[in-house]
C-alpha cells in the first residue's frame, strides 16, 4: 500500500530519466512517453481506489519518524488531483503525439512535460510545507522551459512574465515558510496544524496566512494577481497551454485549500471572508476580461481566472457542503478546460487562425467538432445535465446555506456572462459565414485538413472526444462523484483525521 | 545580531522589489536574484541565531538528549536547498533574458507588449 503514494512520483521520474537516456531518438521517445503517462494513469486510479478502501494513506520518506521526516500522505482530495493529473498528462501527451513539431520534440518536449506532471503530482502528495515549495520549483522549471521552448517571440514575451512572477511568488511562499518554521519549529503540516491552533500570537499566525494567500494566490490567479496568466498562456503551442490551463493554477488552488482548512483556521471571520470577496472579484474580472477578447485562447485563459474564483469561493464558505463544491468544481473545471483548449488546436488546425475574425463556417465543414465543442462549453457555462451544472449548483446551494447571498448572485450572473463568451464563440467560429469568401459554397483552408494522416486525426480528436464523454458522463452520474467530492471534503473539514493518520504512522 | 539582520533583510526586500519593478529585464532578474537571498536571509534570521553552541552533545557528557540553546541546524539546510534551487532557476531567467533581448530587440519590459494586446 506504501508504494502506492510513492509510485505518482516515481513513475514520472523514471520515464523522465528513460527519456533522457533516449535522447534524440523520436520514435523511442514518443512510445516511452505515452507508456509513462499510461502507467502514471493507473498509478493515480489505484492510489485513489486504495484511499478510498482504507482512509487517508501516509508514509515516512527515509524512515524518519514524522514529523522530523518528509511524510507523503495521501487524503481524498490528493487522490483525486493525482488523478486528474494523470489523466490530462495522458491525453495531452496523446494529442501532442500528432501536434507537437519534431524541433520541439528532439530538444526534450517529452521529458519536461514527465518532469512536470511529477512536480504535480508530488505537491499533491506532500505532507511537508518545505517540500511542498521543492515540488512546486520541480513543476515550475519544467513549465518555464515548456513555455519557452521553441523560441518564438510571443513566447519569450509571455514567458518573461510568467517567470518573474512566479518566481516572486516562490520567493514569498519560502519567506512565509521561513517566518511559519521560526514560530512554530516544524514543517510537517499535521504538526503544524497542532502547534498553530495552540499559537498564542493569533496575529503572527494572520500575517503569515495572507504571505501564504498572497504567495499561492499568484500561483493560482486569483484577483489582483492572475495578470501573468493572460500574457503567457496562450503563447506555446495548444498542447502545452491545455497542460497548463487543466493543472499549473489548480496546484495553487489545491494549496490553497490544503493551508487554508489544515493550518489558517483560527481567524476565519478575517482569513476565509477575505477569501470570499477575492472569489468574487476573481470571477467578475476574469469574465469581463474574456468578453472583449477576440483571440479564441485568450478568452479561454480569462475564463480559467474566472473559475478559479468559483473553486476558491467553496474555500471561502468554510463549509463541508461549500468545499464538496469546490473539489466538484476543480474535477470539471480541469477537465473541460484542458478540453476547450485541445479544441481550439483542432480549429487552429482547420481554419489556419485563433482570431475569431479570421474564422468561420467550420460547423458546415465539421459538424461533429462543433459538437465537441459545444459540450466543454456548455459544461462551462453550466448548462444541465452536464458536469458544470452540478458543479455550480453545489456551490450555489452552499452558499445560500451559509447565507452569503451576495457571493451567489455574483456566481449566477457571471454564469451568464460565460455563457454569453461561449456563444460568442460558437457564433463567430462555427456558425458565421467565413469571413471574405460569402459567394463560395465551402471555405477552401480545411482542404489542409483532409491531408492529415488518419493516424494523426485519431491522436487529435481521439483525447477531445474522450474528455467530452466524461464530461457528459459526469453530468448524467453525478451521485457518484459527489459521493466522492463530499467525503474529501469531509476529511478536509476535519483535520484531526489527516493528523492522526501522518502522526500515528510509524515505520 | 539578529536587529542587523532584520535591517539588512528588509533592505534587501526592499531593494529587490524596486529593481523588479524597473525597465529594463536585465534589472528584473537583478531584482529577483536579491529577493531569493533576502528570503534565505530571513529564514536563518527566523530559525533563531544561536552562536557557538553547535547541536551535538559532547562525547565527554552523560546528557542523552540535547538542552537548549543549541543552534538549529534545519533552516541552513532549508536555505541550502533554495540555494541550490534559485541557481537552478537564475541560471535559466538569465539565458531567458538574453534570448529574448536578440529575438525582441530590445530590453524596455513596456515594450514588451504583443502578448497582451485584444
Amino acid at each position: 500500500m506504501r508504494v502506492l503514494l510513492v509510485l505518482p512520483i516515481l513513475v514520472p521520474l523514471v520515464t523522465t530519466v528513460a527519456l533522457l537516456l533516449a535522447w534524440g531518438r523520436r520514435g523511442l521517445h514518443r512510445r516511452i512517453s505515452l507508456a509513462g503517462a499510461i502507467a502514471l494513469l493507473a498509478a493515480a486510479v489505484g492510489l485513489l481506489v486504495s484511499v478510498w478502501r482504507h482512509g487517508i494513506l501516509a508514509t515516512q520518506m527515509g524512515g524518519w519518524p514524522a514529523p522530523f521526516g518528509i511524510t507523503l500522505v495521501a487524503d481524498l482530495f490528493g487522490a483525486i488531483m493525482v488523478v486528474l493529473g494523470g489523466l490530462m498528462g495522458l491525453a495531452v501527451i496523446v494529442y501532442s503525439l500528432a501536434s507537437i513539431d519534431r524541433g520541439r520534440e528532439r530538444f526534450g518536449y517529452h521529458p519536461l512535460l514527465h518532469g512536470l506532471l511529477m512536480g504535480v503530482c508530488g505537491a499533491f502528495l506532500t505532507g511537508d510545507i518545505f517540500n511542498l515549495y521543492v515540488w512546486f520549483e520541480v513543476m515550475l522549471i519544467s513549465s518555464f522551459v515548456l513555455l519557452a521552448l521553441g523560441g518564438e517571440q510571443a513566447q519569450l514575451e509571455g514567458s518573461i512574465k510568467y517567470v518573474a512572477l512566479n518566481l516572486l511568488s516562490s520567493a514569498l511562499f519560502l519567506s512565509a515558510v521561513g517566518i511559519l518554521y521560526g514560530t512554530a519549529g516544524t514543517l510537517n503540516m499535521a504538526d503544524l496544524s497542532q502547534r498553530l491552533s495552540a499559537a498564542d500570537r493569533p496575529t503572527l499566525v494572520t500575517a503569515m496566512a495572507m504571505l501564504f494567500l498572497v504567495a499561492f494566490g499568484i500561483k493560482a490567479a486569483v484577483f489582483p494577481l492572475f495578470f501573468w496568466l493572460p500574457a503567457s498562456y496562450h503563447t506555446p503551442p495548444v498542447a502545452v497551454s491545455a497542460i497548463f490551463a487543466g493543472l499549473l493554477t489548480k496546484v495553487g488552488v489545491y494549496a490553497l485549500i490544503r493551508v487554508f482548512t489544515l493550518l489558517f483556521v483560527q481567524d476565519p471571520a478575517f482569513t476565509h471572508n477575505l477569501i470570499l470577496l477575492i472569489a468574487g472579484f476573481t470571477m467578475v474580472t476574469g469574465v469581463l476580461g474574456a468578453a472583449v477578447q477576440g483571440e479564441l485562447r485568450r478568452i479561454l485563459s480569462f475564463h480559467i481566472v474566472s473559475q478559479i474564483g468559483y473553486m476558491v469561493m467553496g474555500l471561502g464558505l468554510l463549509t463541508v457542503a461549500g468545499l464538496a463544491g469546490s473539489i466538484f468544481y476543480i474535477i470539471h473545471h480541469i477537465i473541460v478546460k484542458t478540453n476547450l483548449f485541445l479544441v481550439s488546436g483542432v480549429v487552429h488546425r482547420l481554419g489556419g487562425s485563433y482570431q475569431l475574425s479570421e474564422l468561420g463556417g467550420l460547423y458546415r465543414v465539421r459538424a461533429w467538432l462543433a459538437v465537441l465543442f459545444l459540450i466543454p462549453a456548455l459544461s462551462l457555462a453550466g448548462i444541465p445535465p452536464l458536469s458544470g451544472f452540478w458543479a455550480k449548483l453545489m456551490l450555489i446551494r452552499a452558499g445560500l446555506e451559509s447565507g452569503r447571498g451576495t457571493i451567489v448572485a455574483v456566481a449566477l450572473g457571471v454564469s451568464l456572462l460565460t455563457l454569453y463568451s461561449m456563444t460568442k464563440i460558437w457564433a463567430e467560429v462555427f456558425w458565421k459565414a467565413p469571413p471574405g469568401k460569402q459567394s463560395e459554397p465551402a471555405p477552401r483552408k480545411p482542404a489542409a485538413h483532409e491531408r492529415l494522416r488518419p493516424r494523426d486525426r485519431l491522436l487529435l480528436y481521439g483525447p477531445v472526444a474522450a474528455l467530452a464523454t466524461l464530461t457528459v458522463l459526469i453530468g448524467l452520474w453525478a451521485a457518484p462523484v459527489f459521493a466522492l467530492a463530499e467525503r474529501a471534503a469531509e476529511q478536509l473539514t476535519h483535520p484531526a483525521g489527516y493528523i492522526a493518520a501522518v502522526l500515528a504512522e510509524r515505520p | 545580531m539578529q536587529t542587523v539582520l532584520a535591517f539588512v533583510v528588509g533592505g534587501l526586500y526592499a531593494a529587490s522589489l524596486y529593481m523588479m519593478l524597473r525597465r529594463s529585464i536585465t534589472k528584473l532578474i537583478i531584482g529577483l536574484a536579491l529577493l531569493g537571498h533576502a528570503a534565505n536571509l530571513l529564514i536563518l534570521t527566523a530559525g533563531r541565531l544561536v552562536p557557538g553552541q553547535p547541536p551535538l552533545i559532547p562525547s565527554t557528557s552523560e546528557a542523552t538528549r540535547l538542552e537548549p540553546p543549541y543552534a538549529d541546524p534545519l533552516p541552513q539546510a532549508l536555505i541550502l536547498t533554495a540555494i541550490v534551487i534559485g541557481f537552478g532557476v537564475q541560471a535559466f531567467a538569465l539565458v531567458l533574458i538574453r534570448r529574448t533581448y536578440e529575438t525582441v530587440g530590445t530590453d524596455d519590459l513596456d515594450e514588451m507588449r504583443s502578448t497582451d494586446r485584444a
